[in-house]
């Protein structure tokens, strides 16, 4: 048992750890493999990173960078989730590179959380956190090899990119994202390609 | 992604519509994350917040989020700052709260004292 209760919350958790590590960009990957049975969720973000004995302490519930409460519960929640769903998870980190954390999910196993409103998490991800861009690559049996994930043939799988480098670069700095055009242009663009992602299968 | 020349377009009209508006933001939304926030439903106000200025087309209104803001008893927090007035404190501001705060504060400019928390 988790207090969150679908994975885009997860995810929307861990981003903001990221944020607050002074990042300005947020890679977030979700794999989804039916053949290997598998759920891949990577959150990169290219903030001050942390140290060994840092990353050493991020796994335990107890540990927290913050100073308002004592308890930092969202990295530890994540682990437990993947870890109980035959998964496996792991956070690399180099100070002044960044943070990287991964998650592995049994895609069918019957206690994994479901994704949940990505588009929402998305949205308060590109929106409320300023100055802060954000990619997002999400494929469904189409990203056997990650390495070539651009090469992934169309006919076997489905994905979807939504990069707000290529948004930002169109409105300028003078529109924001929070602009009510530009919302909506958003929310289609993540509910036209999240549907995409669905197929005819599920 | 949807087509980006449609985002060119839109660029424009939002250009317009601030030209008309004049400087500066009516109001800034400070919606409280942190792990404790999303998992009081943190996330959905944020959105339904997004939606309401999507939906009534408010274009000068800043929304963000911040980490927890330490009061995990009374999240969802949310603060509303009108022009340079006093940045008012609200609890658990669920989704049918949000709408009222948008209405009642950030449009009509008066707090909505039952539910500030100090």
């Amino acid at each position: 048992m988790t207090i969150f209760r679908d994975l885009s919350q997860h995810i929307l958790d861990i981003a903001e750890n990221g944020v607050k590590a002074g990042a300005t960009l947020l890679h977030l990957t979700i794999e989804e493999n039916t053949a290997a049975d598998t759920l891949r969720i990577v959150v990169q973000d290219n903030g001050s990173g942390m140290n060994a004995e840092t990353l050493a302490k991020v796994e335990d519930p107890w540990y927290t960078t913050r100073t308002t409460r004592n308890v930092g519960l969202g990295i530890p929640f994540f682990k437990q989730a993947a870890e109980m769903c035959a998964g496996a998870f792991r956070i690399t980190s180099e100070p002044g590179v960044g943070t990287t954390t991964e998650a592995i999910f049994q895609h069918s196993h019957i206690d994994r959380p479901p994704l949940g409103d990505l588009a929402g998490t998305l949205l308060c991800m590109i929106v409320g956190f300023a100055g802060v861009d954000v990619l997002y690559q999400h494929c469904v049996d189409a990203c056997a090899d990650t390495a070539r994930a651009d090469t992934a043939r169309a006919d076997t799988g489905r994905n979807f990119t939504l990069d707000t480098r290529e948004i930002r670069a169109i409105l300028g700095d003078d529109v924001p994202f929070s602009d009510p055009d530009v919302l909506a242009f958003l929310n289609e663009s993540l509910h036209e390609g999240l549907t995409s992602l669905q197929g005819e299968t599920t | 992604m949807k087509s980006l020349e449609e985002l060119q377009k839109i660029k424009e009209r939002a250009l317009q519509r601030r030209k008309l508006a004049g400087e500066g933001a009516r109001a800034r939304i400070v919606v409280a994350m942190g792990t404790t926030g999303i998992a009081a439903g943190a996330r959905d106000t944020m959105a339904v917040i997004l939606k309401e200025l999507e939906k009534r087309g408010i274009s000068d209104v800043v929304v963000t989020q911040t980490g927890s803001a330490g009061m995990s008893t009374y999240e969802p927090v949310v603060q509303v700052q009108v022009g340079n007035s006093e940045l008012i404190t609200y609890g658990n501001v669920d989704a049918n709260r949000a709408v009222t705060l948008i209405e009642k504060h950030v449009l009509g400019g008066e707090v909505v004292a039952e539910w500030q928390v100090k």
